[in-house]
């Protein structure tokens, strides 16, 4: 029998962290704008920026399974449909 | 000017033609009832999947300008123009975090526009016509941008007619380009750029990364074109460095230096991602999805464009390795791909650039007319309007938003266009508390709320037009960043972009508003919303607030 009891806010909280972390990372430029070390011949400050870019995408899907399988528990101890068909068309 | 390569030009009228054929035929696709609502015409009936809405995002935020300006800022030696990546970083997570928020509401409440949320919750109809009065202020230059993007490529392509000549000739191409993408957008709706942003990607993508991987081969690997770049930029250092030392002239460079340019940059970045999500034209993008998580998984999936984004603007470093010459920056790109590529494939691109601003004109007008619409002539003119004449008269307001427009760009100089893109952004931001906040809690006052508007919306617009362009004293519009100082405070020497500056401004006054408000106990209004609207998903029952256990407070 599926768990229906409401679920608690950890992942909520975890999830706010990895949000968080993917937006200051970017704002604080001072750790970014330098020249060395270079990458195939590119500076430091655009390599790295394409870098947050992939770590930004790892943090955000963190955050989305960890949100959505809250969501989950939370639908259904609400007694609410669940997204079936995933919306990917 | 230059000459016409009638095969540059075959590929561009192909894929021209094209998206004319898909534009028109959207009107059946994926049809379910008729197009005489607003939610079928203008929101594409609410049902975008994860697929289309991550095209129709993209379409949204990656336009035919960026493509164009981004690369040119830094062709021109702005060191902040990089900026774009990490505006485009931080835009996803902070989608992530609201804007689930605003669906649910929106999709258990009808609502259309953000503007319509406003009202709702604030119960000010005046509150609303403010919000909606700054969206449609802040879409027209946007989507007047787009067509100076087409006419950069037209130009180069030799179709433009150069500087010199004659009106007609020069404009004519524009004219019909975008007589038939408001032909579409009229008969289809949102579902017109939803489909031909497959063709407007497909393009964009296939075209960068072949321009990523080619062109260094050309220009002696990225080192090459970095170290060029480099000496391009000291030697004008050299050259000009009296000017610059006396502040009548910019230096170039790369990477901004310690201090007051990182705050530039990092300020930048931020205002620019908290107003993106407040434009109309996302909003409409964001409400076409079919459920909640759409939004979330997208916020995922949207960064391989920021990817594509930051390779295109070192295509703007990779100009300057590649010799180009050009007064104005914004040709750089267009004349890189002239130059380098073979003119099937510079057709490609050509093509992949003006597709790329049909797509977010189409959704802008689209998403401007829906507020005319809702928030103006049902709010104020009509307010028993039928579900067919809402329709209708969005259809036509889309028509004449566009042809706005183009008024503006041919008859008006094209730096008046970007000037008020430039306060697009300072303006958008200025929704901000009544929105984003409104979407959490309604302690702020709806008067409170309308002060700090226009407080933010007049500090922003005098900050913006008082600032001088470089060696050009008395000038206006000279820039988007300043020292942090307001009403003759100094509180920094720190560049930071007025928008965030002027948003400060708001919620300070918004929350002393509130105060005021509150001590003489002028009424709040009535809140239509109710804590399960804000979590609620497609398909849920309307009786779900009673069920649902962690329903936030009323605020």
């Amino acid at each position: 029998m599926a768990d229906h009891t409401p679920p608690g806010r950890t992942p909520l909280v975890l999830a706010g962290v990895a949000l968080t972390i993917a937006i200051v990372a970017p704002l604080l430029v001072s750790t970014y704008a330098k020249q060395d070390p270079e990458l195939w011949g590119i500076p430091f400050f655009f390599w790295y920026q394409f870098l947050l870019v992939l770590v930004s995408v790892v943090l955000t899907s963190f955050a989305y399974f960890l949100v959505i399988g809250h969501e989950r528990r939370r639908r259904a101890a609400a007694g609410l449909s669940d997204d079936k068909d995933g919306g990917t068309r | 000017m230059n000459d016409v390569d009638p095969v540059a030009l075959t590929v561009f009228l192909f894929f021209f033609l094209l998206v004319t054929v898909m534009g028109f035929l959207a009107a059946r696709w994926r049809k379910v009832g008729s197009l005489d609502t607003l939610d079928e015409w203008g929101l594409g009936g609410r049902s975008f999947g994860t697929f289309i809405a991550w095209f129709l995002i993209g379409g949204d935020i990656y336009t035919a300008y960026t493509f164009i300006a981004v690369p040119a800022t830094l062709y021109a030696g702005s060191v902040t123009g990089f900026f774009a990546v990490p505006y485009t970083i931080i835009l996803y997570p902070i989608i992530f975090i609201f804007l689930p928020r605003l669906w649910s509401v929106s999709h258990r409440r009808s609502y259309v526009t953000p503007a319509d949320f406003v009202q709702g919750r604030f119960d000010s109809k005046t509150l609303a016509l403010a919000i909606a009065f700054t969206g449609i202020l802040a879409t027209l230059p946007y989507i007047a941008l787009q067509l100076v993007g087409i006419q950069a490529v037209l130009d180069v392509m030799g179709l433009g007619g150069g500087e010199d000549a004659s009106w007609f000739r020069k404009d004519l191409p524009l004219f019909i380009a975008f007589a038939l993408l408001a032909a579409y957008t009229f008969s289809s709706g949102l579902r017109a750029p939803a489909l031909i942003a497959f063709v407007k990607d497909t393009l964009i993508y296939l075209v960068i990364i072949v321009a990523v991987i080619y062109l260094p081969t050309q220009l002696g690997g990225w080192s090459g074109i970095f170290d060029s770049a480099e000496k391009a930029f000291t030697s004008f250092n050299t050259e000009n460095a009296d000017a610059i030392a006396a502040g009548e002239a910019s230096g170039k460079g790369l990477i901004p230096g310690m201090g007051v340019s990182q705050w530039a940059y990092a300020s930048l970045s931020l205002g620019s991602a908290l107003a993106l999500f407040m434009y109309p034209h996302s909003v409409t993008a964001v409400l076409s999805t079919k459920n909640r998580n759409i939004i979330r998984r997208n916020a995922a999936l949207l960064p391989a464009y920021s990817f594509l984004l930051g390779l295109l603007a070192l295509l703007g470093i990779a100009a300057i390795a590649a010799g180009i010459q050009v007064k104005n920056p914004q040709l750089a790109i267009p004349q890189l791909f002239e130059q380098e590529f073979s003119p099937w494939f510079a057709g490609v691109a050509f093509a992949a650039i003006a597709i790329g601003a049909f797509v977010p004109a189409a959704i802008m007008s689209i998403a401007a007319a829906n507020l005319w619409t809702r928030n103006v002539y049902k709010a104020y003119i009509t307010p028993a309007a039928t579900d067919a004449q809402e329709s209708r008269q969005s259809k036509f307001a889309s028509l004449l938003v566009k042809f706005g427009a183009l008024i503006f760009v041919l008859a008006l100089p094209k730096d008046f266009a970007i000037n008020l893109q430039l306060l697009g952004g300072i303006w958008i931001l200025q929704t901000l508390p009544a929105i984003v906040i409104g979407l959490y809690t309604r302690w702020l006052h709806r008067y409170a709320l309308l002060a700090g508007w226009a407080v933010g919306m007049i500090w922003g617009t005098f900050a913006a037009y008082n600032k001088e362009v470089v060696g050009d004293p008395g000038s206006h519009f000279g820039g988007s960043v300043g020292p942090f100082e307001v009403f003759g405070i100094d509180i920094s020497e720190n560049l930071i972009y007025f928008g965030i500056t002027a948003l400060l401004l708001n919620l300070l006054v918004a929350v002393i508003g509130t105060f005021v408000c509150q001590a003489f106990d002028i009424g709040a209004g009535t809140d239509e919303t109710r804590p399960g609207d804000y979590l609620a998903d497609a398909g849920d029952p309307q009786v779900a607030d009673e069920l649902d256990p962690i329903a936030t407070p009323k605020g």
